[in-house]
């Protein structure tokens, strides 16, 4: 079991290795090596979810010095939470790689793609696996050099180098306060081990209640920024700057639901009845986002932007889940989220390798007659992401609704308002690319994509509706509860949101040319939005340069300039004066000053 | 044993000045002793291997080398490699071959005589022996600006050292000692009034010539117009001479250091983040990487100011290792970033980053290895920084238990910021250097990629950074067992 689980996590790191220092320059054994081993991840962690042990095995990374800290961990952990968020991981990752072998067919850097992707299965297992907050907060950091390695493929695309660059400096905003975070942790707890955090939780010393709480929203800062949420959103939209398959398995699946993945961990560990106000403050933060994100996301033009929006939606429903306490549903929809929104994108993936490169879906139109399948698949998406009855979406979001209902009403109303807007955003999509006619030259010379591509978008739509159901959830699924399903308040919001949303979509978009609201005022806040992007870049301009223009002035002028400016004028007229017995060039002035050196030394000690 | 790490460079730039070809005995050199000093990672012993001779009687002055601790291996090591790769690095211009390899093995002999002296005096005298080659390369062979560069270290360091040497003889005397040695000092106590002023000088002195707030101003330019090999091995190896001498001595004056603990918090705050802005605002590479490495000194006395707050070695048993992990981690990773920096400016002729961009295109393997050292810088986690800083970050978490923060948990959560802001200037430098079009500086016309010949400093140097970054142990192993076999202060006998 436990080299299974040490292959798990070592193949991808070897396969990018290899790729990296051997085989870059034949592309073709360099995609092979990186397909063959996700496919041998899936299939061993298959394996490790057959045989359904909770184990652990850990190496010292760091060794223990004094009493109080013992050495930091290498360690892998296998329970439930990790065998199911494996399956995710390793499944979605599989059939990205299978995708992204037509995608990616005439890059001229693919060995660099795949080695990236390795690269990032690594992390993302070992994020997966990890025993302790260190361990997670060291994979943490390198799923975010994956992300930003692959946002920046196409680095000559300035637009490409920035966003990379976005993401990573986000995220670092993100991961100073997880560090804090952690370390708070260590001093309160005596340990970022989970195992050892459980015992702890059981019987806790005598501690300060709110030094935990500020802990424990020091380490969400971490999932605020690897999962996108409010304030530090602003680098997920710009990630889809990457292929589109890196956005449908790190920007959609699997990477960003890290934050939600880290806060199960925490939660499934430690009791947090007595710190309500963290979880509180981290459900109004999921809640918020997932609004905000839903009324963005319905004025988006490009079709990955308008999966992006939905993607911190429904992050923001994770999370929010999460906060309320209830870590089952959360990461349930985590479960469900990543087969249908890998599905979309790696949908919206195959619509834009159809169209030549064209993402704009006011240029598009008309493509279910002309990619028939591709407009199955994502049809199937589109109503298990809008949580239409009978498909996955529709069991996940059930149970985040009911959690919402029974500790908050305005959440539960503000969850009900993001269901409308979901159907709403997403019906438009569905109407505006895929029905009515073709609005450009590129969508009408489209055609189906071929069957490698096909494969993964069938075998995710298939698990996109039924990876819902109790059967599936509790054999695959991180964390399930099952909830007895009743026709309560919860069933008939998500319902009247799928009715009201669709009704609204089908009005404004059935065989719309343009988009009949943009001229709206309110939907440009939206479709700018909301401004943040700018307010941050002002923010970064005074905030940041500006200052950091004003201190290396005051550094240079008083610190450089006046003081050591001086001192040197002044020894530099000393040298000129000793400049007539010396050689005057710098080369004496050394000499000089090495045999001053002597001299004094021998002065202050044999003197005396 | 020791002496001859010590010895081998010595001889070789002796060679070089009687006259043997300076390249080839300056590599053969260097080689021999980077294979001995790794090999000696495996069998050093503190009592075996050291020796002490009496060169004078009154005051008793020994020429005496041996192994403190596992802190005089690892930068034993951290020198070995970085003078191995300084030797291949930089174009020596035509005709100054004597000058520049022979200058190459005096710093690296004078780095690791201080590292592995036992006697304080010629632990300070070996940093002087290194620093005159340093003042001589940078005002002849300097670029750039390179006399105001080379006075501005001159004086800075001048002063630096002699601020050092009134503290060690304030030092000496105080204690009574009749001889140099580190281990009687050690035995010896020191009264709290003298203590008090010798921790004063100490922390100028030796903070001097690791460029700590608000003496920090001659490292950026010097290292700019420095020679590659000499910004090298300055600031991978001298540098850490003062963070060495800090640590070293604290045992002795440890009460007398409590009283500047506030005052050093601050500084090296400002160390972190007012130079981290002034670094932000570069527009050359070169001038950013030397600011950049003034930063990151102000983890290292992070650490150091945790060991002060604990009181002694064992009330913070981290902070020690800690510093002295980031310490061979920024030695490496500064080394390989101004050994490829040059390399950039030999082949574009520029490191303005607006004449540069789209590196990564034309010279894709200097791409990888510029960010690689880069991310290490910034501590990515994976290369021997991060070992370093967390380790760093949790010394200043270590006697914190769950109440309210004290100072040095908030000077910490302060410090960890300065990791954003060495993102952010790394990242806006590799993204105008290496990312986006190629423009005419970078253009396949004009720009080939690294030769074999070139990749072998930052071969060595990215090997080194990974194995510590991936197994810290490897490195910390020895830091902790031997120690504990052979207690500080029993080692020269």
């Amino acid at each position: 079991m436990h080299t299974i689980a040490w292959l798990i996590l070592g193949l991808p790191l070897l396969s990018a290795t290899c790729i990296h220092l051997g085989f870059k320059r034949n592309q073709g054994l360099s995609t092979l090596i990186a397909t063959s081993s996700a496919l041998i991840t899936l299939i061993l962690s298959l394996v490790i979810l057959g045989n359904g042990k909770d184990t652990s095995t850990a190496f010292s990374w760091v060794g223990a010095m004094g009493e109080h800290f013992k050495g930091i961990e290498i360690g892998l952990r296998i329970d439930q939470l990790s065998r199911g968020m494996l399956i995710v991981v390793t499944g979605v990752g599989f059939l990205v790689h299978l995708f992204s072998l037509t995608y990616m067919k005439d890059d001229r850097a693919k060995a660099r793609y795949f080695c990236g992707l390795s690269l990032f299965m690594f992390s993302m297992t070992g994020i997966v696996l990890a025993s302790n907050f260190i361990m997670m907060f060291i994979f943490w950091e390198l799923v975010g050099l994956s992300s930003y390695l692959l946002i920046g493929h196409w680095y000559q695309k300035p637009s490409a180098a920035d966003a990379s660059k976005k993401a990573f400096l986000t995220n670092r905003i993100g991961d100073f306060g997880f560090m804090i975070g952690i370390l708070m942790l260590w001093g309160i707890t005596g340990t970022v081990t989970f195992s050892e955090l459980e015992l702890w939780s059981a019987t806790p010393a005598p501690f300060n209640s709110t030094y935990l709480g500020i802990a424990l929203l020091c380490i969400f800062a971490g999932a605020v920024g690897k999962s996108a949420q409010a304030p530090l959103h602003v680098w997920l939209p710009d990630a889809m700057e990457g292929p589109t398959p890196v956005s449908a398995l790190i920007h959609a699946a699997t990477m960003v639901a890290a934050g939600v993945y880290m806060l199960a961990r925490f939660f499934t560990s430690v009791d947090l009845e007595i710190i309500a106000f963290a979880p509180q403050t981290i459900a109004w933060i999921g809640g918020i986002t997932s609004l905000l994100a839903a009324l963005m996301a319905t004025q988006q033009d490009d079709i990955k932007k308008i999966l992006a929006y939905s993607t911190l939606s429904q992050l923001g429903y994770m999370v929010m889940a999460v906060g309320l306490l209830n870590a089952q549903a959360g990461v349930f929809h985590l479960f469900t989220h990543a087969w249908f929104k890998a599905l979309l994108f790696l949908g919206s993936g195959a619509v834009i390798y159809a169209c030549h490169h064209e993402q704009n879906i006011w240029k598009m139109g008309g493509l279910r007659k002309k990619m028939p399948l591709t407009f199955l698949t994502f049809t199937i998406g589109t109503l298990a992401l809008m949580g239409f009855p009978l498909t996955a979406g529709f069991f996940s979001k059930e149970q985040i609704l009911e959690a919402a209902l029974h500790q908050s009403t305005p959440l539960f109303v503000m969850a009900a308002i993001v269901a409308t807007l979901t159907t709403f955003y997403m019906g438009r999509l569905l109407l505006v690319a895929f029905l009515g006619e073709n609005r450009s030259k590129n969508s009408h010379h489209a055609k189906e994509v071929g069957a490698l591509m096909l494969i993964p978008l069938v075998t995710l739509s298939v698990l996109a509706v039924i990876s819902g159901y109790p059967f599936v959830a509790s054999a695959l699924s991180p964390l399930y509860d099952h909830v007895d399903f009743h026709f309560g308040p919860a069933f008939w919001a998500s319902l009247t949101a799928l009715v009201v949303g669709g009704g609204f979509a089908f009005t404004f978009y059935r065989n719309a040319e343009t988009d009949p609201l943009s001229d709206k005022k309110i939907a440009l806040v939206f479709r700018n939005k909301f401004y943040v992007d700018e307010l941050y870049a002002q923010i970064v301009r005074f905030g940041q340069d500006c200052v950091a223009a004003i201190v290396h002035f005051i550094d240079e002028l008083i610190i450089g300039g006046l003081i050591v400016g001086g001192c040197s004028r002044a020894a530099e007229g000393f040298g000129k004066l000793f400049g007539r017995l010396q050689s005057g060039n710098l080369h004496g002035y050394a000499t000089l000053f090495g045999l001053g050196v002597i001299l004094l030394i021998y002065i202050t000690v044999f003197v005396p | 044993m020791s002496l001859l790490f010590v010895l081998i460079p010595l001889l070789g730039a002796l060679a070089i000045f009687l006259g043997s070809k300076a390249k080839s005995t300056a590599i053969a050199t260097s080689t021999i002793n980077c294979i001995l000093g790794l090999g000696s990672v495996f069998c050093w012993r503190a009592d075996v291997w050291s020796m002490k001779v009496e060169i004078l009687s009154s005051p008793s002055l020994h020429l005496a080398f041996g192994f403190h601790d596992g802190m005089s291996v690892i930068m034993l090591v951290m020198s070995v490699l970085v003078l191995v790769s300084a030797t291949f690095s930089g174009k020596c211009p035509e005709g100054r071959e004597m000058l520049w390899y022979g200058s190459i093995l005096l710093m690296g002999a004078g780095g690791i005589g201080a590292f592995l002296s036992t006697d304080l005096f010629f632990f300070y005298a070996f940093h002087e022996l290194a620093l005159i080659p340093t003042f001589i390369m940078i005002g002849v062979l300097g670029t750039g600006d390179r006399k105001e560069a080379a006075w501005k270290i001159t004086i800075y360091l001048a002063l630096g050292s002699i601020i050092l040497l009134a503290g060690l003889i304030w030092l000496v005397s105080a204690s009574g000692s009749e001889n140099w040695l580190y281990s009687s000092l050690l035995a010896s106590s020191i009264d709290e009034d003298s203590q008090k002023g010798i921790a004063a000088l100490l922390l100028i002195g030796f903070g001097v010539l690791v460029s700590l707030f608000p003496f920090h101003s001659w490292a950026a330019p010097a290292y700019a117009s420095a020679p590659a090999p000499i910004s090298m091995l300055h600031a991978g190896i001298l540098k850490k001479f003062g963070l060495y001498g800090l640590i070293r001595l604290y045992p002795m004056v440890s009460s007398g250091m409590q009283c500047w603990l506030h005052w050093l918090i601050v500084l090296l705050l400002f160390n972190i983040i007012w130079v981290g802005f002034v670094t932000i605002n570069q527009k050359r590479l070169d001038h950013m990487l030397g600011n950049s490495s003034v930063m990151h000194m102000g983890y290292i006395f992070l650490a150091f100011a945790a060991l002060i707050e604990a009181g002694s070695l064992e009330g913070n048993p981290l902070a020690k290792p800690a510093a002295v992990t980031l310490m061979f981690a920024h030695g490496i990773s500064i080394a390989l970033l101004f050994s490829l920096t040059d390399v950039i400016r030999r082949k574009t002729g520029t490191v303005e980053f607006v004449e540069l961009g789209g590196l990564a295109k034309t010279a894709p393997r200097l791409a990888f290895l510029f960010g690689l050292a880069g991310m290490a810088s910034i501590g990515l986690p994976g290369l021997a920084n991060f070992s370093g800083e967390v380790l760093v970050f949790l010394s200043g978490f270590h006697s914190y238990q769950g109440q309210e923060l004290g100072t040095l948990q908030i000077a910490t959560i302060i410090a960890l910021w300065g990791v954003v802001i060495s993102a952010v200037y790394m990242l806006r430098a590799y993204r105008s250097t290496f990312h986006g079009e190629t423009v005419k500086a970078t253009s396949e016309q004009t720009v080939h990629d690294l030769g074999p010949f070139c990749q072998i400093p930052a071969a060595i140097l990215c090997l080194a950074l990974l194995v510590v970054g991936l197994y810290p142990k490897s490195l910390l192993g020895h830091l902790a067992e031997p120690e504990s076999k052979t207690p500080l202060g029993q080692t020269a006998k």
